[in-house]
């Protein structure tokens, strides 16, 4: 980078910040203006007017038109082909099925750590550095993370030392070193891995302040009639917290439908580890085939909504009550 | 719902108990027997899993500060049998001038100078529609407001490619007018990351800041429109002032979530040195360098230090934050 360079840099971003400055201040401007009649609704037009254009613009045309892009074929004309070619070809049925193994096993696997995980440390000494640590996770990029566990499953041909932690392992108690990230299925499991890992650390705190607020008069009442520490978990713990599990479970499963940056960064979707977000990346991106990417984009938009519809429910209930 | 209801994530109520907690220990609440239901079983696997989920990342430190031909040969845990330190590593990925070298330098500035105003645009955007969303009542805004909440699960994948030919139909002229005006501005610039980052970040940052703004008691605002205050004042010098510590919350929530973007980044920066932040560059070297490891784990760390020192220097906004946003993207 030489100093014209940066130069270039610092100026984009001070012309950048000045110019949005004067945007704003322009709208307020405006805003303040407002003709005497009507003022409330124009002072409302104004001020929901940035968002909203920006959401119009970025967000609900671009979801129209890839639908409709997911309905043309490469002419230009209506087809289903987009959709035939996901659901008939052997890779992209893999894709399918690689995103639904992914979906089944995160959410579960990572609000049962983190559960586990913050009964076991609930009140003890040392609580707060105990969540930090699995927490971190939470902070570092998919990218970080994928270097991090792909040096994990490094792999060095047989004889010579491994520098990778898991074939270590293996070598250790006698096997021969594994090219994990080469090896279909496992290499699959070995990614969800990662993605287990930087979840648990989300499920552990949100259930961790929920079990908090389970009143201790309950738990102590079931510890009086002489349950043991089992029972009580299942019977005054668990359902003390369903609200939670469900939030934690769903908001997990959304964020692994999404899951792009984890098999881009240490396989690039090869080796048969695909999930749907990134061979839609593949697709539209990298191969030009602009109507299959959006055909797999709908398909993930349909895996969401219900999750969306279940949280516009939740969230109507709450204003009503208001 | 209990005690954490996804719209109530954000900073009332449940997460009122969140921070609390990761704050201190647990809280004492009048009465609390301090009894523990755990027994010695369960510390030993609190320990287990605490031990392994640090590990990996223990790993790649220690490697980046050891010499590459170490790093290849031996295993990082034999650092005593092998010793061998050196800053090499970080001299090499961020400074290096050589043509294989990742030059990272460059990267981590655009990484800054692209999170900064995608933090600072869609915040104020948002703000100003939470505002709006919470005083200002007219039947359609609740219908309005939901739609928005709705949007913020949506997922990315459905813009994208719309999204960059609106930028390469509309917005390349532009980059080239200002390229041919100010030379040493790239062709490739900020803008269309900026852009798209504010917009992706609207619908999250609109419900995080309503959830809080519309807390603000109504006599307040009343009253300063009683004394003739104008709605931009009213924003401006009371109601910003007052959400400051959810904007903060936001704020840093999203300035991460932009620093470790890549789809984004992959689609709209250009992937040059010109406007590509870190993460893009890591994830190129794993593609096309994915055994030189020393200067994967230097680079690896270049990019997570910033996020570390955000995590444990603003633990409290930033659980707040990543909590009530987690279903972003």
């Amino acid at each position: 980078m030489t100093t014209g360079d940066l130069l270039g840099k610092i100026l984009q971003l001070v012309i950048g910040l000045a110019v949005f400055a004067v945007i704003v201040g322009l709208l307020i401007f405006f805003i303040d203006k407002a003709p005497k009649k009507g003022r409330d609704y124009w002072q409302l037009f104004l001020f929901l007017l940035p968002a909203m254009f920006l959401l119009a613009l970025g967000l609900i045309y671009p979801a129209i038109r890839t639908t409709g892009l997911a309905f043309l074929d490469k002419s230009g004309n209506f087809s289903w082909d987009n959709f035939i070619w996901t659901f008939t070809q052997p890779a992209a049925i893999r894709t399918l099925i690689n995103t639904i193994i992914w979906v089944l096993l995160v959410p579960t696997l990572s609000t049962a750590l983190g559960l586990a995980y913050a009964v076991f440390i609930d009140r003890s000494r040392g609580e707060r550095y105990y969540k930090a640590l699995v927490f971190m996770p939470m902070a570092i990029s998919f990218v970080g993370a994928g270097i991090i566990w792909r040096f994990v499953y490094e792999y060095k041909s047989a004889g010579r030392e491994q520098i990778g932690l898991l074939n270590a392992f293996v070598v250790a108690f006698g096997g021969e070193p594994v090219q994990w990230m080469q090896t279909d299925p496992i290499n699959t499991f070995l990614l969800i891995v990662v993605m287990i890992w930087i979840q648990t650390g989300f499920a552990m705190v949100v259930l961790s302040a929920a079990i908090k607020g389970i009143p201790t008069e309950q738990i102590e009442a079931a510890a009086l009639d002489g349950t043991n520490a089992w029972q009580r978990f299942q019977n005054v713990t668990v359902p003390g917290i369903r609200g939670s599990l469900v939030v934690v479970l769903t908001t997990i499963s959304i964020a692994t439908l999404k899951v792009f940056d984890i098999v881009r960064t240490m396989t690039a979707g090869n080796f048969n580890t695909s999930v749907i977000a990134n061979e839609m990346y593949t697709q539209a991106f990298r191969a030009s085939e602009i109507g299959r990417g959006s055909a797999l984009a709908v398909i993930l938009l349909i895996l969401v909504l219900p999750i969306v519809i279940y949280n516009v429910n939740v969230l109507r209930k709450q204003r009503e009550i208001r | 719902m209990s005690s954490v209801a996804p719209a109530d994530l954000p900073m009332k109520g449940g997460a009122g108990e969140l921070e609390v907690t990761v704050e201190s220990e647990a809280p004492t609440k009048t009465g609390r027997v301090k009894r523990r239901l755990t027994s010695r079983g369960a510390t030993a696997a609190a320990l287990i899993i605490a031990v392994l989920w640090t590990i990996p990342t223990f790993g790649l430190f220690i490697s980046s500060f050891r010499p590459a031909e170490l790093i290849q040969t031996t295993g990082w845990w034999t650092i005593f049998q092998n010793p061998g330190f050196t800053l090499d590593n970080y001299q090499d990925v961020l400074l290096g001038t050589s043509q294989s070298s990742p030059q990272l330098g460059a990267y981590f500035v655009n990484s800054l100078f692209i999170a900064i105003p995608a933090t600072i645009f869609p915040l104020t955007f948002a703000s100003m529609a939470a505002y709006a969303f919470a005083w200002m009542r007219f039947r359609f805004v609740n219908a309005l407001f939901i739609f928005v909440f709705a949007l913020q699960i949506f997922p990315l994948q459905m813009a994208l490619v719309p999204l960059l030919q609106i930028f390469s139909t509309w917005l390349k002229p532009g980059q080239q007018w200002l390229h041919d005006l100010i030379p040493i501005i790239p062709v490739q610039n900020y803008l269309p990351i900026w852009i798209a980052h504010t917009i992706f970040a609207l619908p999250l940052a609109i419900f995080l800041l309503h959830n809080f703004i519309s807390e603000i008691p109504g006599e307040v605002i009343e009253a300063a429109r009683v004394d003739g205050a104008t709605h931009g004042q009213i924003f401006f010098r009371i109601v910003l002032p007052l959400a400051v510590p959810a904007i903060a919350s936001v704020a840093i929530f999203q300035f991460l979530w932009v620093w470790n973007d890549l789809l984004v980044a992959l689609i709209f920066s250009g992937g040059t040195q010109d406007a590509a932040p870190l993460t893009q560059r890591l994830a190129e070297m794993v593609g096309s360098r994915g055994q030189e490891w020393q200067r994967l784990t230097a680079g690896a760390f270049v990019s997570l230090i910033v996020p570390l020192i955000v995590f444990f220097s603003l633990q409290r906004y930033f659980v707040r934050g990543l909590l009530a946003g987690s279903t972003k993207g």
